[in-house]
């Protein structure tokens, strides 16, 4: 059987690459990617923590990420549309009237 | 898992305010264009019916749904606020959704959910819940902040504050999972039992712990983690801007409470330090940051970072004090913050919102009465004494003081007395220059129905509090020892 600090290793580093893509990354379709990729990270350790744990709550939690990342998803594609038509760029450099 | 009626009698308001969410979104389809401000009608009633259901279910203290769900005077308190947060958002949208062209059916069902989400933050017994809550509700303030399509501002409020948003959800989440796979339950209380006594796994609970706080401090704009809250307040429209900066920070709160003083009563003494930073860097960023502001919406939002700070503070000790405290504060901050927002929101030049400062410039010679109101919500947002937010400051300073953080509340006072620099120079702007410009002040009747009910309560909770203190101590939550 794989140990549990095997699972907790891959979802950790999961997890950086997602945060180090949203921190790095100037295309805004990747941010998203990356955030979903942030996610799923959560969700490997959930499984593997209910696994370890003998407790079936979290497998349930894990539909409910899923579900809430599929939403969050479709509001941030609409969102990115929108800002699409009226800046015809992808670059989050370039949304910057809003500042100090 | 026993699936009694007592759960769904117990949920009945949010039910409603799905249902009633659903119906408009079918309703907005069918009547004519010019009859839109029906469904503001029908919002309020819906409002008002889930508020006199809560009001039934008030002191039952349910655990519904095995745990996962919390009915109890405290979660009620709260649930009260929102009902009357979005209750005059509503009101104050009507004049000002045609003004802006974004009058759509859309927006009042996204209200609704809104509020739906946050009472189910504030009811969560459970992590599952409490995220789903959180949510659902900050689903609904991405779309609303981005209503005004064609304008820049908005949408790109919208997608920082959606881009910042899922980004800490993710964060907090990784931390949900710690704490989880250290305790094996995601309930709120029986993760109490476990951090007070957590063995070899304490790392892994700090994990968990420190994570969860990045995703509170996000939720009420405290500082390391405030940086969205000037744009989106700026860009969303003022309506939702009031209603974000109220319900949603006061829901958050809610649940940051519940978490804190529940699940990590067990190991107070290793986040107190976070909390304290966190609250007087909260305090020094808001007020400093907030004098340096042109822009009304702008200043309020460093206002409510500041804000922010000084409620944290009521963290630090669980007791009936600290609660009451804080409860009074987000009481009282709700009145007047939304107030101030309905103000700029009915500032019209050529077309736009007057919300610069400058264009407040002798208000009080054109507009007597809305340069009296406006002062009335700067003056107890600064914390001058016969308004409310006096009142709320004292308590929650007094709370401080009898925690043993003496100084904590010296440097909170020193906070306040810079931060009423900026509140006076809005009034200065309406007292003592003479006016110029072309900036009117529109109102409509629901308008100044609002005006007169969030300016009136401000005034009474300074002068007469005893009524609603005796409310508030009556709503004290069961789980405090």
């Amino acid at each position: 059987m794989v140990p549990l600090s095997w699972y907790v290793a891959l979802s950790s580093f999961l997890f950086l690459i997602g945060l180090v893509g949203v921190l790095i990354r100037r295309n805004i379709v990747i941010v998203l990617l990356c955030i979903e990729i942030m996610l799923n990270a959560v969700n490997i350790n959930f499984v593997a923590f209910s696994k370890y744990q003998h407790v079936i709550d979290a497998q349930i939690f894990v539909f409910f990420v899923i579900t809430v990342a599929a939403a969050e998803v479709a509001i941030g594609l609409g969102i990115i549309i929108a800002i699409f038509r009226l800046r015809e760029t992808i670059n989050i450099d370039e949304f910057n009237i809003l500042k100090l | 898992m026993s699936f009694s009626a007592v759960n769904i009698l117990g949920t009945m308001p949010e039910i409603y305010l799905t249902f009633f969410g659903c119906i408009l979104l079918i309703l907005e389809t069918m009547i004519p264009k010019e009859k839109r401000s029906w469904l503001a009608y029908f919002t309020i009633i819906a409002l008002v019916f889930a508020m006199v259901a809560s009001i039934g279910l008030n002191g039952k203290g349910l655990p519904l749904y095995s745990g996962l769900y919390i009915v109890d005077p405290f979660s009620n308190f709260f649930k009260i606020i929102i009902y009357i947060a979005a209750i005059i958002t509503i009101l104050f949208s009507l004049p000002y959704l045609d003004q802006e062209d974004i009058h759509l059916g859309e927006y009042y069902a996204f209200i609704l959910f809104s509020v739906v989400g946050m009472m189910v933050m504030v009811s969560a017994g459970d992590l599952i819940t409490l995220f789903l809550g959180i949510e659902l509700m900050s689903l609904c303030f991405y779309v609303l902040v981005g209503l005004k399509r064609d304008d820049n501002r908005s949408v790109e409020a919208s997608f920082k504050y959606f881009l910042l948003g899922s980004f800490t959800a993710a964060i907090f989440l990784f931390g949900i999972s710690f704490l989880y796979g250290a305790a094996g339950t995601e309930t709120i209380s029986g993760l109490a039992g476990f951090i007070s006594n957590p063995g070899t796994l304490k790392p892994m609970v700090m994990v968990g712990m420190i994570l969860t706080l990045v995703g509170f401090t996000f939720k009420v704009s405290a500082v390391p983690f405030h940086m969205w809250t000037p744009d989106v307040y700026e860009g969303a429209p003022t309506v939702v801007t009031g209603f974000m900066a109220t319900a949603g920070k006061i829901a958050a709160f809610a649940v940051f409470l519940r978490v804190f003083w529940v699940a990590f009563s067990g190991n107070r003494h290793d986040w107190d330090i976070l909390i304290i930073l966190v609250s007087i860097l909260s305090m020094a960023v808001g007020n400093i940051v907030a004098i340096m502001q042109t822009n009304l919406k702008r200043m309020l939002a460093y206002s409510s970072i500041g804000h922010a700070g000084y409620a944290l503070m009521a963290l630090l000790l669980p007791n009936r004090e600290s609660l009451f405290a804080l409860l009074f504060y987000v009481f009282t901050y709700m009145f007047m913050t939304v107030g101030a927002f309905g103000v700029i929101l009915m500032m019209r030049k050529k077309g736009v919102e007057g919300e610069e400062i400058e264009d407040f410039v002798g208000l009080s010679k054109r507009h007597p009465i809305a340069a009296l109101v406006m002062l009335i919500f700067m003056f107890s947002l600064a914390g001058i004494p016969p308004f409310g937010g006096f009142l709320a400051k004292f308590y929650i300073f007094f709370a401080v003081v009898h925690a043993g953080y003496t100084w904590l509340a010296v440097v909170g006072i020193i906070f306040a007395a810079i931060g009423a620099y900026y509140y006076l120079k809005v009034v200065m702007a309406m007292y003592m220059k003479e006016p110029n410009g072309s900036v009117v002040f529109h109102s409509s009747l629901m308008g100044r129905i609002a005006l007169a009910l969030t300016a009136g309560t401000t005034v009474i909770l300074g002068v007469y509090p005893a009524p609603f203190v005796a409310y508030i101590k009556s709503s004290l939550a069961l789980f405090i020892p």
